[in-house]
Parts: C-alpha cells; sequence; structure tokens
C-alpha cells in the first residue's frame, strides 16, 4: 500500500515571548491507506500539533507534509481551505457541533461547499446518519443529544463529504467508557468496512487497542511504532 | 440548508438579545420613516407653489410687518396683474391641538389672485358683506362638524382685541373647494375680513404681513420683482420679493432648519444603533470564535466565513429596517389624517423606503466590518485552543 501521509524532517516551533518552543522536532513518519493510526504520547509531546499539520489547519516551521497526494505547504490558505473541505474529515474531543443546528443541518454543512443539490445534499446527511445509528435523532439539536451522540453527529459530519481521511483529535476523551467503546467501534467499523484513513490521537491504552498501528511521540519526537 | 438559513440560524443563537436589538432596530427605522416624511412634507408644500405669483415679504424678518399702503405702489410696478395681502393671525379652535393657518384677507382680491380656490360667488359675496365673516376649505368644515350660518370662536395668540380680550367670533359664511392634490398650506387656510380685523385688533392698524402679487407674465417674475423691491430701497420698509416657494421655505423654517432638525435626531438615533447593534454583534462573535474556527476546520474559507459574519448584521439590520419601514408606511395614513391641517402632504413615498432600507444594509455593513474582518484573520488552531 501507498502512505497516504508522508512527513519528512518535519519540526514545529513557537514564539512565546522571547523563547521558542519547539514542539516538533526533525519528524519523519508515514501512515499508509487504509490504516488506523493511534497517536500516543504524554501532555505537550506534540500529538495534537502533528495531527493539526497532518490535517492542514497549521504549516511547519521547516519539512515537507504530503498528505493525499498534496504537498500542503505549497498551498495558499484558500487552496488549502478547499483541500480540506474535499480530502479531510475532522472529530474533536468536545465534538464542536453548531448549537443552533439540527443533527441534519450540522452533518450537512460540509456539503455546503460542493454543487450538490440541495435534495442530494439533504439525501447524504441522512445517510451519514444512517452510518452512525442516529437516522432517527436528525431533528435534534446538539443540546438535546447525550455526549455519544454528539460524537456519533460529528463523526457523520467527518464523514459526509467522504473524505479520505479521517483525524480525531482525542474523540472519547470526553465520553464514559461504554460510550467511549462504542465511538471506537465505529470508527474501526468504518476504516474496515468502508475503507477510511484513520488517525487518532489519544491518552487512552484502550482506545489506542482498536487501532492497526500505534505511534509513540515524547519530545516532538517518533520515539516507538506498534503494529497491531 | 443554504447559506441564508445558516447566518438565520446564527442570529438567533441568543433569542432574546437577537429580538431585543431587532427591536430597537424597528423602532429607529419606524422614526426614520415618520421624522424623514415630515421633513419631505415641508418641501412638498413648497415644490408645489406657482411661479406666476409672488410673495412680497418684509427684508430682513417675515415677522415684521409691511404698511399696506405699499400695494397702491406695488400694484402700478410693471409687470403686476393684481396685488392682495395677508397676514398670520394665529389662534386655536377651542384648543390648542385643533390649529389651522388664518389670514384675515381681501375677500375679493385673495380669490381673484388664487383662482384655483373655487367659491360659490353668492358665498364669495356674502363673504364679503358680512364684517366677521369666515369662508374655509369645505375639507375643514367637515372635519369640525361646522355649517353656514354657524359661529366660530378663535382663542387668538397674537392678536387681542382693542377691549383686551382674545376671543374671536366669526359667522361661517361659506366654504371653498381646493384643486385636488393640493397639499400647499394656502389650501387649509380659514379667512376672515381683513376690514374687520384691522378695526378689532388692539394694535398694528394698517399693517399686513405679505402681499401676494400676480403678474401678468411669469416668464418675467424675476424682473417684477426686482422692480417691486426697487420701489421701496431705503425706505423704512423694504421689501423681499420672492416666489411663493422660497416663502413657503422661510415659514417653515421660522420653528428652525427642519431638515437640519430630522436630520439631527436621526443622526442621535442611528449613533445609538450603531453602539447598540455593534455592541450586539461583537458580543455575537465573541462567543462563537470556536464555531468559526470549526467552520473554517470543515473547509470554510477566511473570505466565506468573514462574510457570514457580515451577512449576520446586514440580514439583522436590513430585517430590522424593513419591519421599521413597513410599520411607518402602515402609520402613515393616520398620522396624515392627524395632521393634514397642521401639515398638509405627509406621505411616505417610495423614495423613503428606499433610502431607509439602504441606510439599513449600510448600517449592518458597518456594525458587521470589524467582526468580519477579525472573522477573516481568525487562526483556527489559536480559536480551538480556546474550547
Amino acid at each position: 500500500m501507498s502512505a497516504i501521509v508522508s512527513l519528512s524532517k518535519v519540526s514545529k516551533s513557537y514564539t512565546r515571548g522571547k523563547q521558542e518552543v519547539v514542539v516538533l522536532r526533525d519528524l519523519d513518519l508515514n501512515i499508509e491507506e487504509g490504516d488506523f493510526a493511534a497517536l500516543m504520547g504524554p501532555s505537550g509531546s506534540g500529538k495534537t500539533t502533528l495531527l493539526n499539520l497532518i490535517g492542514g489547519l497549521d504549516q511547519p516551521t521547516s519539512g515537507s507534509i504530503t498528505v493525499a497526494g498534496q504537498q500542503l505547504e505549497k498551498l495558499s490558505a484558500k487552496a488549502l481551505a478547499r483541500w480540506r473541505a474535499e480530502k479531510i474529515g475532522f472529530v474533536f474531543q468536545f465534538y464542536n457541533l453548531l448549537p443552533v443546528l439540527t443533527a441534519q443541518r450540522n452533518v450537512e454543512l460540509p456539503l455546503l461547499l460542493t454543487k450538490l443539490s440541495a435534495a442530494q445534499r439533504k439525501k447524504n446527511a441522512a445517510t451519514a446518519l444512517q452510518i452512525v445509528g442516529l437516522e432517527d435523532r436528525a431533528g435534534h439539536k446538539p443540546g438535546e443529544l447525550s455526549g455519544g451522540q454528539q460524537q456519533r453527529v460529528a463523526i457523520a459530519r467527518a464523514l459526509v463529504a467522504d473524505p479520505t481521511l479521517l483525524i480525531c483529535d482525542e474523540p472519547t476523551g470526553d465520553l464514559d467508557r461504554d460510550t467511549a467503546d462504542e465511538i471506537l467501534d465505529l470508527l474501526a467499523l468504518l476504516n474496515r468496512e468502508h475503507g477510511k484513513t484513520i488517525v487518532m490521537v489519544t491518552h487512552d491504552p484502550k482506545a489506542a487497542d482498536h487501532a492497526r498501528h500505534v505511534l509513540h511521540l515524547d519530545k516532538g519526537q517518533l520515539v516507538e511504532q506498534v503494529h497491531a | 440548508m443554504s447559506f441564508l438559513s445558516l447566518v438565520w440560524a446564527g442570529l438567533f443563537r441568543r433569542k432574546t438579545r437577537t429580538v431585543l436589538t431587532l427591536f430597537s432596530i424597528i423602532v429607529a427605522f419606524l422614526l426614520f420613516g415618520l421624522l424623514r416624511s415630515i421633513a419631505d412634507a415641508f418641501t412638498v408644500g413648497v415644490d408645489v407653489a406657482g411661479v406666476d405669483r409672488l410673495i412680497v415679504q418684509p427684508k430682513y424678518s417675515i415677522i415684521d410687518p409691511l404698511p399696506i399702503s405699499h400695494a397702491s405702489q406695488i400694484v402700478h410696478a410693471p409687470g403686476v396683474a393684481m396685488v392682495t395681502h395677508a397676514d398670520w393671525f394665529g389662534g386655536f379652535y377651542q384648543e390648542r391641538k385643533n390649529f389651522f393657518p388664518k389670514y384675515p384677507v381681501n375677500p375679493r382680491e385673495w380669490f381673484a389672485v388664487y383662482p384655483e380656490f373655487r367659491i360659490d360667488p353668492a358665498q364669495l359675496d356674502a363673504f364679503e358683506r358680512t364684517r366677521t365673516g369666515t369662508v374655509v376649505p369645505a375639507a375643514l368644515a367637515a372635519k369640525y362638524g361646522w355649517h353656514v350660518g354657524d359661529k366660530i370662536p378663535i382663542e387668538a395668540d397674537i392678536y387681542p382685541k382693542k377691549d383686551g380680550t382674545r376671543l374671536w367670533e366669526f359667522d361661517l359664511v361659506g366654504t371653498y373647494d381646493t384643486p385636488s392634490g393640493d397639499s400647499s398650506q394656502n389650501g387649509s387656510v380659514f379667512l376672515f375680513n381683513y376690514d374687520y380685523f384691522d378695526e378689532a385688533r388692539q394694535f398694528g392698524q394698517g399693517q399686513v404681513g405679505w402681499f401676494v402679487v400676480r403678474v401678468a407674465d411669469p416668464s418675467k417674475a424675476a424682473e417684477v420683482a426686482r422692480s417691486i423691491d426697487k420701489l421701496f430701497e431705503n425706505s423704512p420698509n423694504e421689501t423681499r420679493t420672492a416666489t411663493e416657494a422660497e416663502f413657503a421655505r422661510q415659514f417653515a423654517n421660522q420653528i428652525g432648519n427642519i431638515g437640519l432638525m430630522m436630520g439631527g435626531i436621526l443622526g442621535a438615533v442611528f449613533f445609538t444603533i450603531i453602539l447598540l447593534t455593534g455592541n450586539t454583534m461583537a458580543q455575537t462573535f465573541r462567543e462563537r470564535v470556536p464555531e468559526l474556527a470549526v467552520l473554517k476546520t470543515l473547509g470554510f474559507s477566511d473570505a466565506l466565513v468573514s462574510l457570514l459574519v457580515l451577512g449576520e448584521a446586514v440580514l439583522l439590520c436590513a430585517v430590522g429596517g424593513a419591519i421599521g419601514m413597513g410599520i411607518a408606511a402602515l402609520l402613515a395614513p393616520g398620522v396624515a389624517h392627524g395632521i393634514k391641517d397642521i401639515l398638509p402632504g405627509f406621505e411616505i413615498v417610495w423614495q423613503t423606503v428606499v433610502l431607509g432600507l439602504a441606510i439599513a444594509v449600510l448600517l449592518g455593513l458597518v456594525v458587521g466590518a470589524v467582526p468580519a474582518l477579525t472573522a477573516r484573520r481568525l487562526r483556527i488552531v489559536d480559536a480551538l485552543r480556546e474550547r
């Protein structure tokens, strides 16, 4: 299989006051198409920064990042936004749904950027909700749903535009064990049955058990790779 | 779902706050619709005045009187076909709110100079014959339920009678019709005999407020005006002759520059609305920073997110403006009816509605500009970290 995510000598540093803080240092990484990779490591190890770079939300200080065949540092902000809309689906720890919109409309959001008709957008959103098992909650607003249900809506939103890569930042961090397991089973299903490549940041070793491939980061460097 | 419904949904994130802001915008535009139309009504009076008549008034202030003897000289000025005079009586009928213009005039001369006001010849004769006679527009008589033969008491506020009393009693001897569509002040005047007025008033005998001159050839009105003013140059009672339009404008300006006053009030209203709506939009924006970052994460471009934020401000102001102007338009006929004697010609014209809506959109652009610009510059990573 070919690498869908490829990082070469990637460094990322921030300036905090007069001090430069190095978050990632000369990182090389390949994630293959169809993989379900878990990124683990202590707080401040650079997991979320790495996820943001792969998702095109941030730019590296140096090095090169290629995702889904596109070298990200060469894209303008506008082109990068378009690329994210087409290629990446995001799942956050705190769901990040728009509270004023129903589940159906939250899922439909990414499709507003496509040329699909209103009817087709509605149909695709309904299908995505069906995949995550929430078709009967389409008319509910986030405030009327449980945490697990909200995260399923967020996953449906991430899926609806049929992205190449799903990026999940602590997707079970705000959920109880049973609900977390349901979400992880759903992600594993999407990886296994729908062929979605998934990169997931987690602190939870049990969550990492659902992945095919676990990457350990420490102090901005990859220290271990474990294949399931 | 469309972008518009996304913008609409965003507006009602905090329903109470949005409804209160919307309410204040509605009130602002309701005021705009009514005040602007009041200012326009003064101009309407100016615009309909004819150019075949000239008004001779005191040179320095229209509240100064002119001697009636000027008439005998004016009538001989080249180009003058007819001349008559009038004065501002003031006063009210029963209560101060029952106000309408009242002029002491020479009956026959007045209707000769204003042939568009039609009166039954027999009633004109009666008007001339009856010392205390009055004729009023038919609409004014209908409004107060007056009939020919009624005695109409008028409480004076400028001219007391020689015995010191302020109650003047007039006998209604006829009514006159004004041309349909005439919204000028002259079309709503309570007319009575100058001779009776001049004899009975406590002071100012032999004086008038202004002269109305009918010119033989309207194309030479400017020359006629100059020649009349020349007659009284360097006299104690110099004149300034102008068109009726100019006279109407000066009359309106007695209570101040109407346009400037209305502009000042509306300026204060809109300044407050900018602060209020701007504060609402800024608060809404601050609360929604993480949501906007999520939109950007999903692939919404900086420009699109910026437009959505701007769209909320414009939509809020446009909806408020449209409702406010709509209510003003609905209220206008009632207001016009209520003030038709004081300010005939009041109506909300489509230009005012269009101007109101344009101001509403502009208001939205102004209050939405800063949040929109900030949204455009929002960095996803920083904004998501705030969550």
